[in-house]
């Protein structure tokens, strides 16, 4: 009753064997075995499994693998390329933004979507943007320092490529 | 402040950790697989009070791909972290105490089939009368939880009285008298608990666990799986928060190691969000009784407190906590008379526990509330009159607390002077307002729970010219980043980088003895038991050079990678060298350090709870804005100034100030969890239990007043759990300055804000 499906994620095709009622988060966690997406509540409720589907955030705990074949998926292990790290998780580094580390992954996927959307966004735009991220440690002000921080980062970098 | 120059203390430095945590790349405990590792469900009761008549698993072990399977009796052994009085076991026996207790367990090669074989398990149960509030708990003929325990459904009950109460009362120029409720509330930390738990044919167990005290478990993992404690060996790897919700033993732990014994294979058991809740351990609701009094300066006469604590089933951290609430009635004002009576009740809920500012946060919210009202009433502002009853430098509670340093005064000060308080207060149109509170918590424990007189920190720290610096330290970092602090002390002391230091921790095998994170104690305690190992070290190695450099060792001293004279600037060697030589003479170079805090206990019932080394401060201000439509409470702006002593890593420190303000919000206008009259929990999800998110989240202003405690590492004291404690009355007193309502229960909903206004309409 499995299924054998292709998924690409991170740049690299995956061919799996998946049921279909399968949801994203498990796929990608435990049979591909990329474990930086994390599991908060598993029922849509805190953005710790939020990966990026064509660029656009989404819950990976209420998607089914099934109806992302075909896509590009981003997890965490794909936003740096390389020994390089992006500017997003500098900034989140550098800022403070980072304590226990477990909503991490989903805040900084769901800035990366953001600043794709919106490279300098307002304090209020970022707040909106992140609004479906939880997080119980920082009080969320260095996040919102790193966000406004990648955003220059990135302009930056942007720049300097052209 | 002159002679203090530091090069690596105060300075922003980045947590090691935190790229692999940028990058996905740190290991939780969910984030571990193993070997024929199998997959631990839980099943958990349809009663929330009820006797168990039988339970029927032969269904379930016959599932394919079923393992093992276990039940209570299998491990009777009682656990729980006061030694003396352990009321838990790993899974119900006899009797269920709240809807959603485990009474068995099924371990299986494939989650699903673990979920599956729940479903086949039968059991019986005989109703028993359900109390989900204090109140039916004590009423006359209520059937006890515990039926050994002495006094029915009172857990545990306290009186405490100093100075003359009753005299000082009648003596009062203004009492007010209230109650006071607060909500039951989660720590909600991002990570579930996850345990994987490994035997080996030597039968030793290992176990990796999302815990905050890797020590405990080793214990209580012993008593229960009954064997002795050099054969279990506990290994905490990345902790997504705790905030005290991973400060014990949890069922999931103990049912990991039972499960994997019997299967003889390795067994993960992880938590779902909805068994977070049922494993609890939050904060207790407490409905409080309390009286103050006031003289005509506004100069705080008495306090008389009676508090209900709601305790849930089991006893867990209990009476600690309920002794620590008797100690926060005394600072940080000078109060000379002072009575408290407490009670903590079983009922039918999950267990209360330790949650961030354990036994500060509820007597906080009703004292900082009165003292607003009394000043208000007086005609005085409230800062004045904070102010007034604020503690000096130094300070002797009546009942015998030291504190030794505290710039509380200066906290109310810069708070006041940076939120503009004083141009604000009373002066805001309807519907805005500001509210002041202060706070304060312990700092380095001295009360040990762990029965013995060892050394409540160690640490062990190794040089070597080939590995470098290992310091080792059973100190756990649960994502507040007490390695970093530790490392940065380290640093300090050698005169090293900060990113040479390798810290192994959270290990009770690798690392040497440390209660645990809890109780705000890790920098005062491993700190100063880091700084004693460090300079040792600097004994053992100064000699040696001075040989090499043809000089007294006591001229020498560390610093830049370096060891030099003090009086000669040409003399001089590399640091490492000497180690080498060092080696190279006597063999390995390493030393230990440990901390007891000094013995203080007052000669009282919980005489010894509340005592602490040293005592951290604060002061808030915050500024709110009531839609007086939807009674939505937004707060806008949010000021804090605090003592944290010297702070090791400001940028941390901001940090641990921002996360304690904003889970302390939550609190108070939104977190509860509600119950339906049998038991059931309504909202065991983060849909329903609203935590704050960046959207609700002021502008937060915090700012470390200047101070240093000489007698701590390096001047600091503790920065994450004092600041939680004012925010909840320093919002409900701005609610108040908005529209002249008093709220006395938590969490103040829109609904309760619309009923408040349309009842104060009718006046
Ligand atoms: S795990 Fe998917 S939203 Fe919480
Ligand atoms: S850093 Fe711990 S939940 Fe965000």
């Amino acid at each position: 009753m499995k299924k054998i499906i292709t998924l690409n994620i991170n740049g690299d095709d995956y061919d799996l064997a998946i049921k279909p009622t399968d949801f994203l988060v498990d796929i990608v966690r435990d049979t591909v075995g990329l474990t930086g997406t994390k599991k908060g509540c598993n029922i849509g409720d805190c953005g710790a499994c939020t990966v990026l589907v064509d660029g656009r955030p989404i819950l990976s705990c209420l998607t089914l693998a099934m109806s992302v074949v075909g896509k590009k998926i981003k997890t965490i292990e794909g936003v740096a390329d390389g020994p390089e790290l992006d500017p997003v998780q500098q900034a989140f580094i550098d800022k403070g933004a980072i304590q226990c580390g477990f909503c991490t992954p989903g805040m900084i996927l769901s800035t990366t979507a953001l600043l794709e959307r919106n490279p300098a966004p307002t304090e209020e735009e970022i707040k909106h943007g992140l609004a479906g991220n939880i997080c119980r440690c920082t009080g969320y002000v260095k996040i919102i320092d790193a966000v406004k921080h990648a955003a220059v980062l990135k302009t930056k970098e942007g720049t300097d490529v052209r | 402040m002159s002679d203090r120059k530091f090069s690596v203390i105060g300075t922003d430095q980045v947590r090691k950790e935190a790229p692999d945590k940028a990058r996905g790349e740190a290991i939780y405990a969910d984030d571990i697989r193993l070997p024929r590792m199998l997959h631990g469900r839980i099943k958990r009761s349809d009663y929330a009070h009820a006797r168990i008549i039988s339970i029927d698993t032969s269904a379930a072990e016959a599932l394919p791909g079923v393992k093992a399977v276990v039940v209570g009796s299998e491990a009777p052994q009682k656990y729980g972290i006061v030694p003396q009085a352990p009321t838990e076991t790993a899974m119900a026996i006899d009797k269920v105490r709240y809807h959603g207790e485990p009474v068995a367990a099924v371990a299986a090669t494939d989650p699903d089939i673990a979920e599956k074989a729940l479903d086949l398990i039968e059991v019986e149960y005989e109703p028993l009368p359900v109390y989900v509030n204090t109140h039916d708990a004590i009423a006359e003929g209520a059937v006890a939880l515990h039926e050994d325990n002495k006094y029915g459904n009172i857990a545990y009950q306290a009186r405490q009285e100093f100075g003359e109460v009753d005299k000082a009362f009648e003596e009062s120029h203004l009492v007010i008298e209230k109650t006071y409720k607060t909500s039951y509330v989660n720590h909600v930390f991002m990570e579930p608990h996850s345990a994987v738990a490994r035997f080996d044919d030597n039968g030793d167990l290992r176990m990796w666990s999302s815990t905050q005290v890797p020590h405990y478990l080793h214990t209580m993992l012993s008593k229960v799986m009954d064997m002795p404690m050099a054969k279990i060996h506990v290994t905490v790897p990345n902790v997504g928060g705790g905030f005290g919700g991973k400060g014990e033993a949890s069922n999931n732990e103990l049912i990991a190691a039972l499960l994997s014994r019997k299967a003889r294979r390795p067994v993960k058991v992880i938590y779902s969000r909805r068994e977070v809740f049922l494993q609890h351990r939050g904060r207790h609701p407490i409905e409080m009784k309390v009286k103050m009094g006031v003289d005509k300066e506004g100069y705080i006469t008495a306090i008389d407190y009676d508090g209900l604590m709601d305790g849930g089933a089991y006893g867990a951290w209990g009476i600690i906590i309920l002794f620590y609430t008797a100690a926060m009635l005394h600072l940080p004002y000078k109060v000379k008379n002072v009575r408290f009576f407490g009670r903590r009740i079983y009922t039918n809920k999950p267990t209360c526990g330790p949650m961030r500012g354990l036994g500060g946060v509820q007597p906080r919210f009703a004292l900082e509330s009165m003292m607003d009202e009394l000043a208000i009433k007086l005609g005085m502002s409230p800062y004045e009159l904070k102010l007034k009853n604020a503690i000096d430098k130094k300070h002797v509670t009546v009942s015998g607390v030291h504190v030794r340093h505290s710039e509380y005064k200066k906290c109310l000060e810069e708070v006041v002077s940076e939120s503009g308080y004083l141009d604000k207060h009373g002066k805001l149109p309807f519907g805005k307002g500001v509210g002041l509170a202060g706070g304060y918590y312990i700092s380095g424990t001295a009360y040990t729970l762990y029965m013995s007189y060892k050394p409540h920190s160690t640490a062990l720290i190794r040089l070597d010219s080939e590995s470098g610096v290992t310091l080792q330290c059973g100190a756990t970092d649960i994502g507040q980043g007490s390695n970093m602090v530790l490392a940065m002390m380290c640093a300090e002391k050698l005169g090293l980088p900060y990113e040479s230091i390798h810290v192994i921790s959270g290990d009770t095998k690798n690392a040497p003895f440390d209660l645990g994170s809890f109780a705000s104690r890790v920098t005062v305690a491993a700190g100063s038991a880091v700084c004693e190992a460090a300079d040792k070290l600097i004994e053992q190695i100064l000699p040696i050079a001075g040989v090499a450099l043809g000089c007294r060792a006591d001229q020498l001293a560390v610093g830049n990678g370096e060891i030099y004279s003090i009086y000669e600037k040409e003399i001089r060697m590399p640091f490492w060298d000497a180690v080498e030589k060092y080696i190279a003479a006597h063999g390995p170079l390493s030393a230990t350090g440990s901390y007891t805090p000094p013995r203080r206990t007052g000669d009282f019932k919980g005489g010894n709870v509340g005592h602490s080394p040293t005592y951290g401060f604060t002061a808030h201000v915050a500024e709110v804005d009531v839609d007086t439509e939807t009674g939505e409470v937004k707060v806008v702006n949010y000021n804090e100034a605090g003592d944290c002593g010297q702070p090791i890593n400001p940028l941390s420190v901001e940090g641990q100030v921002e996360g304690s303000i904003v889970m302390a919000m939550g609190q108070a206008l939104y977190e509860e969890i509600k119950m339906t009259p049998d038991g059931r929990l309504m909202n065991p999800n983060l849909h329903d239990y609203k935590v704050p998110t960046m959207r609700d989240i002021p502008n937060i202003k915090t700012l470390a007043v200047e101070s240093y405690d000489e007698d701590s590492p390096f001047g600091a004291k503790e920065a994450g759990e004092g600041p939680i404690q004012p925010t909840i009355p320093a919002i409900l007193n701005a609610i108040y300055d908005a529209i002249g309502v008093r709220f006395t229960e938590m969490p103040v909903t829109p609904e309760k804000v619309l009923a408040a206004l349309a009842a104060k309409g009718q006046e």
